[in-house]
């Protein structure tokens, strides 16, 4: 784990220090064209790559320090914007735009999981035993698709005049197209990771709920709780645990939100921090990658990701070492 | 102690479940149905607006390919008895033939035998029951349906397909057997040991986690394209590129994967008794042996659950080998993005459909056979992570 794990991310650390580019050089040239009144010269200054002896570009690496960090992070730009007060022109930039994108999309899609695998466990745990079996099989359907294909599979309802379209189109009596502005994509986006992940809380939580104590909940009909409140005051708290592990879960996997962006072909509306590392890493059309700002991108997701665990890591520290007197 | 009456939901909470339950099912096999569904027609008729057009495929059935009331018949029927059979005849055959050929063996053979019996029944044999008996049935035997197989065959058989499938299978058994053959003896020794350093490894595993996959692919990126001269002091002049070909990728996936496969053998293994193997201990056993002997025969259960999900890593991936695999040795994830991109016309994308359809289906045999095991997967975690 440590050499292949630890070593790249390393590296990744030196790389998004350096910069490696082609040499060019800069070269003044005379063209001369015959002409009726003798010969036209133009000269001109152009900019031609280095050649070693092989004919072979040359190409050079050196040490930028944090130099590809401000071109991922744009601060002048960003700072510039907020002088002004101009917040929203501050999402113009790659960077911060799919931060803004990743933290809303963790955020709106962790209750309504929650939410909606509690509701379905619960309905489940009504329904008679006879259809449980089929009921998760066709569950767990959405939560083991190929990330790619379920958004792809999403994208194809709705897109141009697909069915789910053209179904809104005569509810709301208006012309919708779904993939034409950012917010009805990111809502696409919202709505195919809350496909894809409810059937795991909805799982976990009705693993949970098949070792409830019936005697707790007997008791608490005794004492004159409602359903809801049976709901409320015991079958939630017991659930408390699976529910912290939901939650972190969900952090790690939401945060590195990607695939949907592919599936749904969102990326000129709604990029991930993740994205833009993908993106830098694709060679351009020069064939070049941008691998030291990929490097540095890739650094920043780093951070975050700490920011994110500090918690439940903390949390399991203190489990493992009971307080010492 | 009261009835179980008075846990009993009223009518209208109970209708209430239902419905939820009814819905959610829609929803979450809504989509899947439906683009097997767009696959089987033609363009026209796949992109239409209108359901209904979508589903009995108008454009399809002029082009006089369709299936007949009786032919629509006899499918629901086989499919109902090869999903009768998957979930239920196969573990009961494949406990009764363990006893002769041992589990594994049992296992690995009938789901063989139904994978590749079941698509040849479906493709083969009932088109030509339903082609030789329609004209007899009168009405019954009239296409009512419009379908067509056209878009498979043009993408596995011209677009090759099949390539990108081998090449899927390669990646992903390579995942599944590396991680696993490291899995079980590090969860196995970080379940038994009491050393300190186990809970960091386990802490450091948690991190490793939950590190989005782009940062590894960063790190490994620059190395596998200039592969060749940084290896050419240890192997001369035939060291390999490493950028491209399929080996480098099932490392970089499988060092992915390996901090999930460490925590769930983890907590696999936590569950056999230590009384166990230190009874074979006692007993004059090796270590090595007492892992043989007591422990291997007991961990299926648990290897077979984590070998699913590294199965689903290395099948699922995009990020990873779209990045790090030239054209010829590309998965099929990665693959369909040529379709898609190309947009240009309406039977590209239904081709693009067939494709998605194609890389779901084993996804679906798979939960088939092993939801229990993918249902014990994901509660192991949950429980006692």
């Amino acid at each position: 784990m440590l050499i292949f794990i630890a070593a790249p991310l390393l590296l990744v650390l030196i790389n998004s220090f350096y910069v490696t580019a082609s040499k060019f050089e800069t070269v003044e040239t005379e063209s001369c064209t015959p002409g009726i009144a003798g010969e036209i010269c133009v000269t001109e200054l152009r900019t031609r790559p280095l050649l070693d002896e092989d004919d072979k570009v040359i190409r050079q690496t050196r040490y930028v320090g944090l130099q590809s960090y401000r071109n991922v992070l744009e601060l002048e730009k960003a700072a510039g914007f907020l002088i002004n007060n101009d917040f929203r022109s501050i999402l113009t930039i790659d960077f911060w735009k799919a931060l803004r994108f990743t933290l809303t999309f963790t955020f709106i899609t962790l209750p309504i999981m929650l939410a909606a695998g509690l509701g379905i466990a619960l309905a489940v745990n009504m329904v008679s035993e006879r259809f449980r079996g089929q009921i998760i099989f066709v569950s767990l359907l959405p939560l083991i698709i190929t990330p790619v294909i379920g958004a792809l599979s999403i994208r194809w309802l709705f897109i141009g005049d697909g069915i789910l379209t053209a179904a809104l189109e005569m509810i709301l009596e208006r012309d919708i197209a779904m993939f034409a502005q950012a917010w009805t994509v990111e809502v696409l986006i919202l709505f195919y990771r809350v496909w894809h992940i409810v059937p795991f809380a909805f799982v976990v939580l009705y693993a949970g709920l098949q070792t409830l104590n019936r005697d707790t909940l007997e008791s608490a009909i005794i004492d004159g709780a409602s359903r809801w409140e049976r709901v409320r005051y015991v079958v939630v708290p017991y659930l408390m645990p699976l529910i912290v592990f939901l939650t972190v879960i969900h952090l790690m996997d939401s945060y590195r939100v990607f695939e949907e962006i592919v599936g749904l072909g969102a990326e000129s509306h709604v990029i991930s921090l993740q994205w833009i590392t993908y993106d830098y890493l694709r060679p351009d059309d020069a064939g070049n990658r941008a691998i030291s700002r990929a490097s540095a991108s890739a650094m920043l997701t780093m951070v975050g990701i700490v920011f994110i665990l500090a918690l439940p890591l903390r949390q399991t520290w203190r489990d493992y070492h009971p307080r010492r007197k | 102690m009261l009835g179980p009456a008075a846990l009993r939901p009223s009518a209208a909470l109970k209708t209430l479940a239902f419905g939820s339950v009814a819905l959610w099912c829609l929803i979450a096999a809504f989509p899947i149905f439906w683009i097997t569904v767009m696959s089987l027609k033609h363009p026209v008729d796949a992109f239409a607006s209108n359901p209904l057009i979508v589903i009995f495929g108008d454009r399809t059935r002029e082009t006089g390919l369709g299936i007949s009331t009786f032919g629509l018949a006899v499918t629901a029927a086989a499919l109902f008895s090869a999903y009768r059979i998957g979930r239920g005849a196969l573990p009961r055959c494949a406990s009764a033939l363990s006893r002769a050929v041992g589990t594994r063996v049992a296992w690995i053979l009938l789901s063989a035998a139904y994978i590749l019996i079941t698509p040849i029944v479906a493709i083969v044999a009932i088109p030509a029951l339903a082609g030789s008996l329609d004209p007899l049935l009168g009405i019954f035997g009239r296409p009512i349906v419009g379908l067509t197989a056209d878009h498979y065959v043009s993408v596995w058989v011209e677009g090759e397909f099949y390539r990108n499938f081998i090449n899927s299978m390669t990646v992903t058994s390579g995942v599944v057997l590396i991680s696993l053959t490291f899995g079980t003896l590090a969860g196995f020794g970080l379940a038994r040991t009491r050393a300190k350093i186990a809970f960091w490894i386990l802490i450091a595993a948690l991190v490793f986690r939950a590190l989005p996959h782009s940062v590894l692919v960063t790190g490994y990126l620059p190395v596998f394209i200039n592969s060749a001269e940084i290896l050419r002091p240890l192997f001369g002049e035939g060291a390999p590129t490493l950028y491209g070909k399929p080996l480098p990728v099932i490392m970089v996936l499988v060092a992915i994967n390996q901090p999930f496969t460490i925590w769930m053998l983890r907590s696999f293994f936590a569950n056999i008794p230590r009384e166990l193997d230190e009874a074979a201990r006692v007993d004059g056993c090796t270590y090595f042996q007492a892992f043989r002997y007591v422990i291997i025969p007991v961990m299926w259960p648990g290897v077979i659950t984590t070998g699913l999900f590294s199965f689903l890593v290395g099948y699922n991936d995009y990020l990873v080998t779209s990045l790090l695999l030239d054209e010829q040795n590309q998965t099929m994830v990665p693959a369909i993005t040529g379709y898609f991109n190309r947009e240009t016309t309406s039977t590209d994308q239904v081709r693009a459909v067939a494709a998605a359809v194609s890389i779901t289906a084993p996804l679906f045999f798979l939960v088939m056979v092993f939801q229990r095991h993918i249902v014990r997967g994901l509660t192991t975690g949950a429980v006692k992570g």
